[in-house]
């Protein structure tokens, strides 16, 4: 739970107030002079609706600078930002030739498979040239290979369960999953910040959807005795089954998962589970495996098993682990492994790879140091960032860490000013939060070096200084206050 | 009993009439006289503002007890997970062990391949390959962020450039996969209350957007412009609103599903006529149709920008992955902040993105390879227009060869039983890989299923004719009893 003082939110919605009067001025003028020229189509109505894109237009334009900044290089610990330039106001960027070497403080790298690797991009090249980097094929009618066979066996194993199977991206897994796992009749119980896919997925079901209080056991466990009591709307009949859909570590909060607390509950309640771990698998635990090593769950418990490949592995896609018999079926009904076009070779082989070095059967502890690694960069970091005064969120052992910003001033501030100092941050904002709780996000890698880190810690401390951002005193005085604030949650 | 009653009624009525007698209401208020009707009227007036102010009769609630709660949650018996497995799930598929060319090795065995949209035969193309290792040794294989938070790697804006350059757009904007890019853009321009006319045989990545974007949908039949016309004439007659809500046609430029060509002008006439705009999936398209393999704009002579919102998997004559929607400026820019395949996913891995940049530009240098395309399917389907028992359903140009039933069991299952068994005596006896068309549960595509080849530029002449004579022989023989 995100505690905001009176006075932040007071001053967070009186911006977006001026903003958003602003913002009305200007469309109040845009619509005389486009009524001036009249050079809508006649008889159609206007792609985008009334205040559709009012946010796009009068608010995130002002600021796209901070958002999708181009890069020249893989996404390593430094990596190449291009410089951009507007003529007209931020409307449009423009690429230049320039670049600057930043400290890569927000690529999912965690584990730092994004760059050339010793021991993967030699195989990774190697299959490229026997399998080409795509079947043009889905993985039912030709789309299958050895490589995508060897893939789901070794994903099974290194997650913990009976069989596995593999996609090409990870959005596409839960939201072609679920519809697949449950239908009408049924109910997704759903934590309140999952992500976008999780909820595509559920609305495609065409399943009931509720939501419990982000992180919170004991509401889940209100819900499901609420809704079990009660049955389905109108009909009262009870519910076909229930899903429970939980993250391992939350993207935007860098909360580890109240896993056991959940799993008690759902077995308790007989209620499914299906965890996603896109986060969380291969950065933490103590072999790299997820929140379950991490937390102590037997995976046995966990019905579905999610993750994606994108983050740890440093490649794309996504699978689901549980069941052979779960597996079998997915395979025979599930939408994206009949008409999409199975995960390239190449990423395959990376996965395969890096699941390799992880568990050192490269022949080297590489694996094991950058667990160790990645862990310690983590724990380091954030306890500074306490001590400096930051509001930073999520717990320990997790490698994603928000600084909370709320105005919406200092959102382009605090990117921009980072960026000066050569470290690129990424700062999120509405539609991927709340509209108050604008933050910066930090992505910790293992191929971060302490020196990296120090660097980091003093333009942020700096930058943090300018923009306000310390809503906290600073260590020595801070400790007992503290305390207090963890308490109110 | 008369007499009782009456003693009991006439000092009631006395003292009734006394009191209408009775001077208070004869009393004259403010210039007008009180009469005894009115003294009732009031007090009934009294008595009904009494009734109204009474709470209604509610039963009294009595919410569950705990008890009862932890009763009910005991006795509740979810459905298992899954249904149960039965033989037919446990279906085996073929496994290659090389690179999904023409010619793949399946179980030690050299096959004809013909499961692999890899129409211009791409795939294990040199220049692919080159322009994919420089680019792994550059930036590794993933991008490991959302194009927002520095996933943007300058590959894809040169691709997204490269793409609308080649298709003569304004803009493009790449997808991580091609299934997601449809059911990604459509909720992005599609809210609740839009009309959406869509074929019925749209593939399910279509499908499965129109259901998030939550609009009304209303379906015509496949591929039939009558069937069109008269919807959209319907639509706009009976919906007064309908000028003031968004209107969309959505089309498969060659669908998956049956391997038929929309009449792509006759559609842009009706969409002028009833001022709808046209959504367009090229996924099979792009890269095939037309003169220069601009697709079903090109090969229609329909200026594209005429199409409002152009989508094409990239997995199928690029053979690369991922895939992108081209269109005006502003439609794209929308999608870069509402669309959620691509604000809320890992961006396309760089090597994939500057394979189709290559694949591009050796479509451009290589005008021969659509040729030979075209000369492969029109051998094709000569060879094959007489199968015994199967017909070809799909059109002329089209690279998808898509052969169904002649008489069809009644029963989607069985038939799709005879067409697997074809295709694994094709397989098995001839060494031909076929693809029998699968509908998920969720798919809502009636279409008749099909046999399905793929055809390659790649393809040899013998390769065609070997197919096409094992599968007369294989048709011929599953088919005899029927």
């Amino acid at each position: 739970m995100i505690t905001i003082p009176y006075l932040t939110a007071l001053s967070t919605y009186f911006s977006y107030g001026l903003l958003f009067a602003f913002g009305q001025f200007r469309d109040f003028f845009r619509k005389i002079f486009d009524w001036w020229r009249s050079s809508d189509l006649q008889g159609y109505a206007p792609i985008c609706l009334g205040l559709e894109d009012f946010y796009t237009r009068r608010l995130y334009l002002r600021i796209q600078d901070c958002f999708g900044r181009p890069i020249s290089s893989a996404p390593d610990a430094w990596f190449d930002v291009v410089e951009r330039y507007s003529n007209d106001n931020n409307k449009t960027l423009k690429r230049t030739s320039n670049i600057n070497r930043c400290l890569n403080l927000g690529s999912y790298n965690y584990l730092g498979f994004a760059a050339a690797d010793e021991y993967c991009t030699p195989r990774v090249i190697e299959t490229l040239k026997k399998f080409s980097p795509s079947t043009c094929s889905s993985r039912v009618d030709g789309g299958t290979t050895t490589l995508h066979n060897e893939l789901e066996e070794s994903v099974a194993a290194f997650v913990g369960k009976p069989a596995a199977i593999v996609f090409g991206m990870g959005y596409v897994t839960n939201s072609a999953i679920l519809p697949v796992l449950i239908g009408k009749g049924g109910l997704v119980i759903s934590d309140s910040l999952n992500h976008n896919s999780i909820v595509s997925g559920a609305r495609g079901s065409r399943a009931t959807i509720k939501v419990f209080q982000h992180n919170t056991p004991s509401h889940l466990e209100k819900v499901l005795r609420e809704q079990i009591a009660e049955g389905q709307p109108r009909t009262h009949r009870p519910w076909k089954k229930i899903i429970v859909v939980v993250e391992g570590i939350y993207s935007m909060e860098g909360e580890l998962c109240k896993l056991p607390e959940i799993v008690a509950v759902c077995k308790k309640y007989k209620a499914y589970i299906y965890l996603d771990e896109a986060h969380s698998v291969g950065a933490v635990g103590k072999t790299g495996r997820g929140v379950c090593e991490l937390l102590g769950v037997d995976t046995a418990d966990v019905d579905v098993m999610m993750g994606t490949f994108t983050k740890s592995f440093g490649s794309c896609g996504g699978y689901i682990a549980g069941s052979k018999e779960l597996i079998q079926y997915l395979k025979y009904t599930c939408p994206a492994h009949l008409y999409a076009t199975s995960i390239s070779p190449p990423a395959a082989q990376q996965i395969l790879s890096a699941i390799k070095v992880i568990l050192g059967e490269d022949g080297s502890n590489r694996g094991a140091q950058k667990l160790a690694r990645i862990r310690e960069n983590s724990n380091f970091f954030r306890s500074e960032l306490q001590k400096m005064g930051f509001e930073v969120l999520g717990d320990n052992d997790s490698p994603v860490m928000p600084i909370m910003l709320y105005n919406p001033a200092k959102i382009p501030a605090f990117s921009r000013e980072c960026l000066k100092h050569n470290v690129a941050v990424v700062t999120v904002a509405f539609p991927a939060t709340p509209l108050l709780l604008a933050r910066a996000r930090i992505c910790i890698s293992a191929s971060h070096t302490k020196e990296d880190l120090l660097k980091a810690l003093e333009v942020i401390s700096s930058v943090g200084d300018l923009v306000g951002i310390k809503y906290f005193p600073a260590e020595p005085n801070k400790l007992q206050k503290e305390e207090g604030m963890i308490k109110e949650d | 009993m008369e007499f009782l009653l009456s003693n009991l009624v006439n000092p009631a009525l006395d003292w009734g009439l006394k009191v209408l007698d009775a001077p208070a209401v004869r009393a004259v208020i403010f210039g007008t006289s009180i009469g005894g009707h009115i003294f009732v009227d009031v007090l009934l007036l009294l008595v009904i503002i009494y009734l109204l102010s009474q709470k209604s009769y509610k039963p009294p609630k009595r919410p569950l007890t705990e008890n009862e709660i932890d009763e009910l949650c005991d006795e509740w018996v979810p459905e298992p997970l899954i249904p149960p497995i039965t033989e037919e799930i446990t279906h085996e598929t073929p496994v290659l062990e090389s690179a999904a060319g023409p010619h793949a090795i399946i179980n030690g065995k050299e096959v004809v391949n013909f499961a692999s949209a890899n129409y211009l035969g791409l795939i294990g193309h040199e220049k692919l390959l080159d322009s994919c290792t420089s680019a792994l040794e550059k930036y590794g294989v993933g991008s490991c962020g959302p194009r927002g938070f520095y996933g943007t790697i300058d590959v894809h804006l040169d691709c997204e450039a490269r793409i609308a350059k080649f298709l003569g757009t304004p803009d493009s904007i790449l997808y991580s996969y091609g299934l997601s890019t449809m059911f990604s853009a459509i909720p992005a321009f599609c809210k609740k209350g839009d009309i959406v006319v869509v074929d019925e045989g749209v593939h399910w990545g279509i499908q499965n957007g129109l259901q998030l974007s939550k609009g009304t949908i209303v379906n015509f039949k496949h591929n039939d412009m009558n069937s069109l016309q008269n919807t959209l004439e319907r639509i706009t007659a009976e919906n007064k609103r309908a000028k003031k809500l968004r209107r969309y046609i959505v089309v498969e430029a060659i669908y998956q599903n049956s391997g038929q060509i929309a009449p792509l002008d006759e559609i842009v006439r009706l969409k002028e006529k009833y001022r709808f705009r046209v959504l367009l999936d090229e996924s099979n398209s792009f890269g095939v149709l037309g003169r220069s393999g601009r697709g079903l704009t090109e090969y229609c002579g329909v200026p594209v920008e005429k199409i409002d919102i152009v989508t094409a998997a990239m997995g199928h004559a690029l053979a690369t992955e991922g895939g992108f929607c081209t269109g005006s400026a502003r439609v794209i820019d929308h999608q870069r902040l509402s669309s959620s395949g691509y604000v809320f996913s890992a961006s396309l891995p760089p090597y994939l993105a500057s394979a189709a940049i290559t694949a591009i530009d050796v479509l451009e240098e290589n005008p021969g390879l659509l040729t030979k395309l075209k000369a492969n399917v029109a051998l094709l389907l000569k060879e094959l227009s007489v199968v015994p028992g199967l017909l070809i359903a799909s059109s002329p140009e089209s690279p998808i060869v898509y052969l169904r039933l002649e008489r069809s069991t009644g029963s989607m299952k069985d038939d799709q039983h005879l067409l697997e068994d074809i295709a694994a005596r094709v397989l098995n006896e001839d060494s031909l890989l076929v693809v029998v068309s699968k509908r998920s549960k969720l798919d809502k595509c009636h279409l008749p299923v099909g046999i399905k080849f793929f055809v390659s530029a790649a393809h040899t002449e013998s390769d065609l004719m070997k197919a096409a004579d094992s599968l007369k022989r294989a048709a011929s023989l599953v088919l005899k009893g029927c």
